[in-house]
This record gives C-alpha cells, structure tokens and sequence, in this order.
C-alpha cells in the first residue's frame, strides 16, 4: 500500500516548515519576527499546490502566485505599515507569556498529530502531514487571537489561522473546482485588506494598537 | 433570469453609487434599486422558476421561502435612508450607499446559493461589506465595535470555511467526486463519511452561528447594533441574519441526509435554547436601548433555531418567523433610531418622557415592543405559538416550558426598559434635539408600514406564503 514518493516527501518537508514557523510565532515577543515567520509560511504555504500537482498547469501555478504576492508580500507589508505608523515593535504584557504559550502551542501540535491518527482518512492522505499541520496551525492561530493585546498581533493570529484552514484545504484540491479554491482565496484577500483599514483607523481614533483599550462597550 | 438579476441589479448599482457625482441625490439610488429588486422577488415569488438539478444559483423553494422578505425589508428600510442620509449631512455618503448595494446583491446571491463553496463566499463577502455601515458614525466607540465585529466574526466565517472543507472531505473519502452542491450532497446521503459530517456540522453550526449571533457567539452583536445606525442595525438583524440562517437549514438537510438528524436537532435545540436564556438574562439587566435590540436579537435567533430542530412543522413555523422577526425587528431599529437622534443619547439613565417629543416614534416603539415579545395580534405571537405546540407535540415539553419562562423574562426586561424612555419629564437636551430631528412622514412611514406588514401576516397570512413555506421545509426534509 505505501509506496515512497517523493512529492509525499517533499509536501511534509514544507508542512514540517510550517509547523516549525508556528512555533516561531508563537515564541518571539518582537513583531517584526511574528510577521516575518506569517510571511515566511504564506510563501512556503503556497508553493505546496504547485508541488501536489506533480505536473505543470497554468491554473495552479496561477494560483500559486497569487498566494505567495499576497501571504508572503503585501499582506505582510501592509502589516509592516501600520506597525511602524503606530510606533511599536513590540507586544509587552502579553495575557499569556512566551514560553507557556510555546509549551501550549508544542502540545497543540503533539495533541494535532494524535487526532490524525484516528480520523478516517484517504489512503493518500494519511501519510501526509496536511492535516495534522493543519490542525496544528490552526491552533496557533487561535493561541494568538486569544493571548495577545495588539491589534497587530491578533491580525497575525488570524492570518496563521487561515494559512491552517488553507492547508486543510488543500485535502480537497484535486476533487473540487478550481473557480471555488479562487474564490476563497479571494475573499480572504479581501478581508484581510478591510482588517488592515480597520488596524489604521483604530490608530488614528485611540492613539494605540492596544485592544485593552477597546473596553468602552460593555455591559 | 429574473433571478440573476437579483444578484446582479444591486451590484451594478453598487458600482453607479460609486461613481454618482451628486452627495445629495445619490441615497434616491438605494430606493430606486430596491424598488425593482422587490418587484422581481415578489413575481418570483409568485411565480416559481424551475430550478436545474444540478445548479449551483438557482430560486429554490428555501430562497422562495426567505428571499422576499429580505428585499421587503430592505425596501422599506432603503426608503427611510434617503431622510436619514439627509440629517447627516457631514457624513459623506458615497461608501454607505453602494455597500448597502452591493449587500442587497450579495444576500440575494447567498439566499440562492446551493453551493457549499458559493454559499461560503457569498457570506463571507457579506460579511466584510458590512464593515465601512457599522463605523459610519466615525466615533471611537464605533470603531471599538468595528474592531470585534472583524474579530469575533472573522473567526466564525473561517470556522465555517473549515467546516465547509469537512464536509467536502466527508463527501470525498465517502466517494463522491467532489461535486458540493448541497443536492449532491444530500444524494450522497449515509454514503458521506460519519465522522467528519459531525466535524463539519460542529464548526458549520458554530461559523454560521456567530453570523446568525447565537450565543455564546453573540458577543459582537450588541456592540454592532449598539454603535451602528438605526437603519444599518435593521438590516442586520432582519435581513443578514437570514443568510446564516438558510445556511444553517441547508447543511441541516445535508446532516438529516447523512443520518445524523437527531443529534443536528439536538444540538439546535440546545444551542437555541441556551440563545433564549442568556438573551433573557441580558435584557433584565441593559440599560442601552438600541443594545436591547439586540439581545432582543440573539433571543429570536434562538427561536429561529429552536424552530428548525423540530421537524418540518418546525421549519415551516421558523420560516414564518423569519418574516416576523425581520419586519419587527425592522420596525423595532427604525423608530429606535428616530427615538436616539432626538434625545442625543441611548441609556435610560440619560434618556426619558420620549412620548412628548417624539410621540409617533414613541407609539410605534412601544407597539414593536410588545410585538416583538409575541403579544397578539401580530405576527410573532402566531409563529411563536406554533413553536410551542410543535414542541409540545414533539415530546418536548420540558424545552416549551423553558422557552416561555425565556419569553416572559424577556417581555418584563423589555417593558422595564422601554417605558423608563417613554414615560416621565423630557430632558433638557431632548427638547433641543426634538426641534432639530422632527418627526417628518420620511421617517415615520417607513416603520409604520414594516408594523402593518407585521400586522396583516399576524392576521391574515397569504396562502402563497404558506406553500413556499410548505415547499421550503419539504425542501430541507424531502419525503421519501
């Protein structure tokens, strides 16, 4: 049944990267390092299609393309902007520290591994690590979402976030239609795009990028 | 054809509101649009398309079922923008208008999406449309508001994409060939693989939920509707809310198909109930009007859901109410609005005696009130009453009793509320407001009219209405 490929081997180098660059995240407290290592997944996380496929197609590669301008440059790059317009580098009270969200973040990914074991996968997939890094990104996404007090940061958290759901997508990219994988991804362009507005505007209206601030409303 | 159009129409709107020159005549656009777009969903209404097996748009019985109500709303509620566009003169208009526009396209795309991924990037741009509405007031509160709803709801949306992905997979690794459609889907039946249509109904419930503002995914919504205009907060609440709603109904069919019906009525009787509750306990306790709504809000999500786990009694009385709720809620965020511009404040602390300065606002307030906790002769009382004795006959009985002791405490916290804003001596600032926001027939026809369109379902519900009602949860549970 198991049979080496070396695109199978290939696909869970780059995974293993992505997984690696999680962690990454998760441990720096510099923002610069946090958008860097988002970045440095978006690009590694956009060449695996092209690797999937085994054989050139301009659509795929297309696609590829625009993954990595977005995740890898731009979205990176707006981020960049509005850190430097805020004036900050760093996030310095985090609610949850470095290193616990580390050792959170490590056992998230052990927990991913274990919970793909007893998923019912397809033969080609079970010796991948896609879902497990899926589910493993996922979590760090979420880590940061929760943890962090910068916008920035949480923006980055999010981003991780959908770089998981993205990988856990590419599960489906030989059986659906290619105008939907686009569509996705556009809109996620998109939103991002209106975070990053909203990042700015937040800037200007309370002086800070501190969402502790934002504590006006409540009951 | 006349269904593309739906989709259509609104967006190149969209884009001529962009690039209209005239700040004032531009809102006249909004009006204009949805004017047509209504006309075409009522003759859709009353005159079904067939609908291609396999297509991934099309006006289904589900869309038949939703969509007009959603383009009646935002009829009316297009009608009261051109007035209010008019009292906000600093505000400059070109954004609001085309993104109301492009939403109006966007849900009518959504509402005939039979497809998981088309579904999925219809509500997602939906989503994301919405943001430049909800910090159209430029304060900072507004923006604090702006910021949770991108979080909370950014969040939900990838939860739901993931969900979407799931359930692809369970259609894959139980042989399908990738078509999503939810026909091919629910044709699939107990072939898709079990495990991961749990996965997929879990995360789909909880993306589609924070959408809807099911709790405990609820969180933005108060802040939402609290901070964003009156008319913005209307069409949120009656019209947006549908969108997750017909999604969650289709995936439900998808479930029901795959034999995991019981546990998907389960969990939405659960998630609907413990909605009611917490929605209960928050209106006992805010102070904020236009936040009441929307606690008001996630209580009749809550019915909604609670609705659509009982059968298909039950959907047909959760789709009656979805007209319901949304011409109340309409009627409620309307004259709220009014209510607000004239007392220059929102909390009972600051605002009180609103029947002497805005009387209309205040009567049709009060009205909506007690239409939206289900007092006859409106419609609610009427779906609402149905939810219970499908519940009832359903062996429920337990979840019908929680369900009105949930409606009792919501009809106590509201009516504390809102008569402290009606009632007592006027405030100083109110008077001054009052002279300068006066009760013009603009803003006072539009909600009047969404209470008697309330009235007449509440009534005299038209037969036409009832079998695409009929049709739609035939739809979600086809007999076999």
């Amino acid at each position: 049944m198991e049979r080496w490929c070396p695109v199978t081997e290939w696909v869970n180098l780059l995974v293993g990267l992505a997984m690696g660059l999680n962690l990454l995240a998760l441990g720096s407290s510099r923002l610069p390092s946090v958008i860097r290592a988002m970045a440095v997944q978006g690009v590694v996380l956009g060449l695996i299609p092209v690797l999937m496929e085994g054989r050139f197609e301009w659509l795929v590669a297309l696609m590829a393309a625009v993954t990595v301008l977005l995740k890898g440059f731009l979205i990176p790059g707006l981020l960049r902007r509005a850190m430097r317009a805020a004036n900050i580098d760093r996030e310095i009270e985090p609610l949850v520290g470095y290193v616990p969200s580390l050792l959170l973040g490590a056992g998230g990914t052990i927990v991913a591994v274990a919970v793909t074991y007893r998923l019912p996968l397809l033969p080609e997939h079970s010796h991948t690590l896609l879902v497990p890094g899926s589910l493993a990104t996922i979590f760090t996404g979420f880590i940061l979402l929760i943890c962090r007090v910068k916008a920035i940061s949480q923006v980055c958290g999010y981003l991780i976030l959908e770089n998981g759901i993205y990988l856990f997508g590419l599960l489906l990219v030989r059986s659906t239609p290619f105008l939907v994988e686009s569509g996705i991804l556009l809109d996620l362009a998109v939103g991002v795009f209106v975070i990053g507005i909203i990042v700015d505007r937040i800037q200007r209206a309370f002086d800070s990028l501190d969402t502790r601030k934002l504590t006006v409303l409540r009951e | 054809m006349k269904e593309l159009l739906l989709i259509f129409l609104p967006l190149a709107g969209s884009i001529v509101a962009l690039s209209w020159p005239s700040e004032r005549t531009r809102p006249q656009l909004l009006p204009a649009v949805s004017l047509v777009h209504s006309v075409l969903a009522i003759w859709l209404l009353l005159d079904p398309p067939v609908v291609a097996p396999g297509a991934w748009l099309g006006f289904d019985p589900l869309a038949r079922a939703i969509l007009p109500a959603v383009s009646i709303l935002f009829f009316v509620c297009s009608a009261y923008a051109v007035p209010y566009l008019r009292t906000r003169p600093e505000r400059p208009n070109r954004v609001f208008v085309s993104v109301l526009l492009a939403m109006l396209g966007l849900m009518s795309a959504a509402h005939q999406a039979r497809h998981l991924g088309l579904l999925w990037i219809a509500t997602e741009a939906l989503t994301f449309a919405a943001v430049p509405l909800i910090h159209f007031s430029g304060t900072s509160r507004a923006f604090e508001a702006t910021w949770k709803y991108l979080l909370i709801g950014g969040t939900g949306i990838a939860l739901s994409l993931l969900g979407s992905f799931c359930l692809g997979y369970a259609s894959v690794k139980g042989g399908g060939s990738g078509d999503l459609t939810f026909a091919a889907l629910m044709a699939q039946g107990r072939a898709l693989s079990g495990p991961w249509v749990l996965i997929a109904w879990v995360l789909l419930l909880v993306g589609y939920g924070t959408k809807m503002g099911l709790a405990p995914m609820h969180t933005w919504k108060p802040d939402v509707y609290g901070e964003a205009p009156g008319i913005v907060g209307a069409i949120l609440a009656g019209c947006v809310t549908t969108v997750a709603f017909t999604a969650l109904l289709r995936v439900r069919a998808v479930v029901d198909a795959a034999g995991y019906g019981a546990t998907a009525g389960r969990t939405l009787l659960v998630i609907g109930l413990f909605s009611m509750f917490v929605a209960a306990l928050f209106l006992l306790g805010t102070r904020d009007f236009k936040r009441m709504l929307a606690y008001s809000s996630v209580e009749h999500m809550g019915i909604l859901v609670i609705g659509a786990a009982l059968g298909r009694v039950g959907v047909w009385a959760a789709l009656f109410h979805v007209w319901n709720n949304g011409f109340i809620k309409g009627t409620l965020f309307l004259s709220a609005g009014n209510i607000r511009r004239a007392a220059g404040a929102r909390t009972i602390d600051e605002v009180s005696g609103m029947s002497a300065i805005t009387p209309r606002s205040a009567a049709i307030f009060v009205t909506a009130m007690l239409a939206a906790t289900a007092c006859p002769p409106f419609g609610p009382f009427f779906s609402e009453l149905l939810i219970v004795r499908t519940a009832f006959a359903t062996g429920h009985g337990a979840s019908a009793g929680i369900f009105l002791v949930c409606l009792l405490f919501a009809f106590f916290g509201m009516t504390r509320l809102v008569f402290a804003i009606v009632d007592g001596r006027p405030r100083a600032a109110a008077r001054l407001g009052g002279r300068r926001f006066g009760e013009t027939a603009g803003v006072i026809l539009p909600p009047l009219a969404l209470l008697g369109l309330s009235l007449w379902l509440g009534l005299a519900t038209p037969a036409v209405l009832r079998d695409s009602w009929a049709a739609a949860a035939e739809q979600i549970f086809p007999v076999l």
